[in-house]
């Protein structure tokens, strides 16, 4: 069972398009660190929290393996479930026009601001205060890809291809960053949580499954038909919420 | 302290946005798992709770956000 195609393409895929959308918000703050105080104060915080996350993987990774197998997919597929659906749920209310959609753009200009407003305060401690920014930015973003790539692969044993995926988003849009020097505020990152949000969790009714002993019918394959029900009710609950834009409500 | 209280609560909020859905699915998984022990014999209940009980969660969780 471990490490079947049904297992290895979903998660490489996931932890890919969940670590791109992490990376695109967390890039969006440390471009606008650096923007007001400069590369040095936003690549050290960037810098500082990478290593705090190596260090995280690396002490949290093994202690994994001592937890028996039956209690890890439980554990992780109930925490899929919970985060999993939370994103899902997010991205359809977004899709329907009921929340705003999230806008990098916008919030580059409001995280300058307070940086500038900080400068304003404290102009002598403002390269640590930036430095911290751009640290919090990476560790909370990035916690967020170490739950998804440890998540997807640990019950499964895949935890190669998950970090593949996840390593490959994160220098894609770091490569893209350095590029554009600006917010990348045309990834579609909505669509990108709402692919996301039904993968983990069907996973995460998968796992939740196994664990509570359910043999799910297709054995893998049920990944996808669970991925399957979510989208279509996603798709559908979308559809039937949609709100009209501001725009499209002017006569 | 103010720190570790504001970690805690951002590690809190990768599983939790909308406390309603957060504890409906919990309370979902715990009646899979009650079933899944009352009916060893039977593990498709416990699977059909969970993934209808689910399902039903989210739909139930998006009708009361569209209509606040």
């Amino acid at each position: 069972m471990t490490g079947s195609l049904a297992h290895i393409g979903p998660a490489m895929t996931a932890a890919f398009l969940g670590s791109a959308v992490e990376a695109v918000e967390a890039l969006t703050i440390v471009l606008a660190v650096a923007t007001v105080r400069g590369w040095r104060p936003a690549g050290l915080g960037a810098l500082c929290g990478l290593v705090l996350l190596a260090l995280i993987v690396v002490v949290l990774g093994p202690l994994l393996n001592l937890v028996p197998l039956h209690l890890l997919q439980f554990a992780i597929g109930v925490l899929l479930l919970l985060f999993g659906m939370r994103w899902l749920r997010k991205a359809i209310l977004r899709a329907a026009g009921i929340i705003p959609l999230r806008d990098e753009g916008r919030a580059f200009t409001r995280e300058t601001a307070e940086l500038r407003e900080q400068a304003r305060r404290h102009e002598a401690r403002l390269d640590w205060l930036a430095a911290l920014t751009s640290f919090k930015a990476v560790l909370l973003e990035g916690l967020e890809v170490v739950f998804i790539v440890i998540a997807v692969s640990a019950a499964g044993g895949l935890l190669i291809p998950a970090s593949i995926g996840a390593l490959a988003a994160c220098l894609l849009v770091a490569a893209a960053g350095v590029v554009v020097h600006r917010p990348l505020a045309r990834v579609p990152e909505n669509t990108l949580k709402f692919a996301v949000g039904v993968m983990l969790s069907a996973f995460g009714m998968f796992w939740t499954g196994e664990g509570l002993g359910v043999a799910w019918p297709g054995a893998d394959l049920a990944i996808v038909a669970f991925a399957a029900l979510f989208l279509a009710l996603g798709l559908g609950a979308a559809a039937l919420l949609r709100r009209p834009s501001p725009e499209e409500a002017l006569p | 302290m103010t720190g570790l209280k504001a970690v805690f609560r951002e590690l809190a909020g990768l599983f939790v946005e909308d406390g309603a859905l957060a504890l409906e699915i919990i309370a979902v998984v715990i009646l899979a798992g009650v079933f899944a022990r009352l009916l060893p014999d039977r593990p498709a209940v416990a699977g059909g709770i969970l993934l209808l009980g689910c399902l039903a969660a989210l739909g139930a969780n998006l009708a009361r956000a569209a209509r606040r």
